[in-house]
């Protein structure tokens, strides 16, 4: 792996890595060995253009776990600010000799633009771009979902996943839908028609916009975050029609089936996509998808710099 | 019996030598022990791994009492990391009663450079502090590149460095056999 850019790069087999990797680091992290070898005397940069808190510090904990030394680059109040572009800033990254950069950008396709330029030789992880993709929260649900589900045996196939809420906006959604296709899981979207992206019916899984016919039959309940500060236009009447409509409470958690849980990839609106006795109770994974998020971004790190150059 | 799907190389131990070796291997260690309480056999997977489970059960049967089993996987430790793509990582068990103060014994299928049980010398570490550690071997081949040496070894197979040594187990392989193969 020299590249984590799309969810729709890996294959069955790499997808399947990724994760065995990461559950084998995760199993080290609870066994108390707070820091591994395997990354000494590389760098990792993250490069962050838009805010993020916890992909940041996931990536940086990661990196760190591993014993990479890591840069942390956010635009605000940096030369970027100044107006420094991203060839002139990757050039920079460059010379300093960056083995990895983990980029999170809010124009899609920045990361892709950054691996294959020639502007820098070592690898590039996409960390969320604009409303295209961010495949390490993909794997790093389809990690929680492979602990939860099928007595932790692993196996996705024909398991029923029903993503709700702002599928426009998510670049989550996107990577889910791949990832879990790839995995052999099935994938409901869940949304009003104004927040479904234009050709959604072309994407492999089922599309509906009722949340209440959908709660039967769906083994995981993704939310998504609403995302205010993206939107321009009127999406839905208000916070209050929108939550009665496809926000998750506790009457319709407990029409999902008993071994179902509840998934969030965060930051929360309380009370509007998700209630808050719904995120704090025994079905919501959220904050094991935080956990988790670590171990997935160590073992992309891992696969990704803790070789031989050239794979 | 046909030549046509024989693979490579003969076979040095079969299904009973490697049997009796690991017998000898559970008296000796039981001997030199003499029968500790706090023994932990940790297997460097994957082979070494199915080797601690059978020894365990061997030094179970002798002593009358359990032997704590786990496995250390060596990979992130390895000094050769960088020679090849990103290896697979294998699965690591720390027992429950952990590895500080213990007597913990490694237990791998070869012996040659050294460089493994160097890697899990370090592995270990990160676990704890054991009392006193010592290796265990199927096969010893020597060319020693570090200063290493086996505390109980099934067999010395004295071998050139063209050679490879193929240890397979039934767990893993299907078969019991070591088998010597000339590199071409």
């Amino acid at each position: 792996m020299k590249h984590l850019l799309s969810a729709a790069d890996l294959s069955y087999e790499d997808a399947i890595r990724v994760l065995d990797t990461a559950k084998q680091l995760a199993a080290a992290t609870e066994q108390g060995v707070g820091k591994l070898p395997p990354l000494r005397g590389r760098t990792v940069v993250n490069l962050f253009y838009e805010d993020s808190t916890r992909t940041r510090i996931s990536f940086e904990a990661a990196a760190k776990r591993l014993s990479a030394d890591v840069i942390n680059f956010s635009a605000k109040g940096s030369s970027v600010s100044k107006g420094e572009s991203l060839k002139d800033t990757a050039l920079t990254l460059e010379a300093m000799g960056a083995d990895a950069v983990v980029i999170r950008h809010n124009s899609s396709g920045a990361p892709h633009r950054l691996a294959n330029a020639g502007w820098i030789s070592g690898g590039v992880v996409n960390a969320g771009d604009g409303t295209h993709e961010h495949p390490t929260q993909a794997l790093l649900d389809a990690f929680t979902l492979r602990n939860h589900l099928r007595n932790g045996t692993g196996d996705l196939k024909g398991v029923n996943v029903t993503i709700v809420g702002d599928v426009l906006h998510s670049r989550v959604a996107r990577s889910n839908v791949l990832l879990l296709n790839t995995l052999g899981a099935k994938v409901r979207l869940v949304a009003p028609p104004t927040l479904l992206p234009y050709g959604v019916e072309d994407w492999d899984c089922e599309v509906s916009y009722d949340l209440d016919a959908s709660l039967e039959g769906s083994d995981a309940v993704m939310m998504l975050r609403v995302q205010r500060e993206r939107m321009n236009a009127a999406y839905f009447p208000n916070a209050h029609e929108y939550s009665s409509r496809y926000g998750l409470n506790v009457t319709r958690m407990n029409r999902l089936s008993e071994s179902a849980i509840v998934m969030h990839p965060g930051p929360m609106n309380r009370g509007m996509e998700i209630s808050a006795d719904v995120a704090d109770s025994d079905r919501s994974v959220i904050v094991e998808q935080v956990a988790n998020g670590v171990s997935v971004r160590m073992a992309v790190l891992y696969l990704i710099l803790g070789g031989s150059e050239s794979m | 019996m046909t030549h046509d799907f024989e693979p490579p190389g003969h076979v040095v131990l079969d299904s009973s030598d490697i049997s009796r070796a690991l017998t000898r291997l559970a008296h000796e260690i039981v001997e030199r022990t003499h029968g500790a309480s706090n023994l932990t056999l940790m297997g460097i997977p994957t082979r070494g791994a199915f080797l601690a489970t059978r020894l365990g059960e061997k030094i179970s049967a002798i002593q009358g009492s359990p032997v704590s089993v786990g496995a250390i996987d060596i990979t992130m430790y390895r000094d050769d990391l960088r020679s090849r793509p990103a290896r697979a990582l294998l699965p690591t068990t720390i027992p429950i009663e952990g590895i500080e103060g213990r007597l913990v014994i490694l237990v791998d299928d070869v012996l040659f450079s050294g460089r493994t049980i160097r890697a899990a010398l370090d592995a270990l570490s990160e676990h704890g502090r054991p009392e006193l550690v010592q290796l265990a071997v199927l096969v010893d081949r020597g060319h020693r590149e570090l200063p290493i040496r086996a505390d109980y070894v099934g067999k010395n197979l004295p071998t050139s460095r063209t050679e490879k040594i193929q240890v397979n187990l039934i767990e893993h392989d299907g078969i019991d056999e070591v088998r010597i193969e000339r590199e071409s």
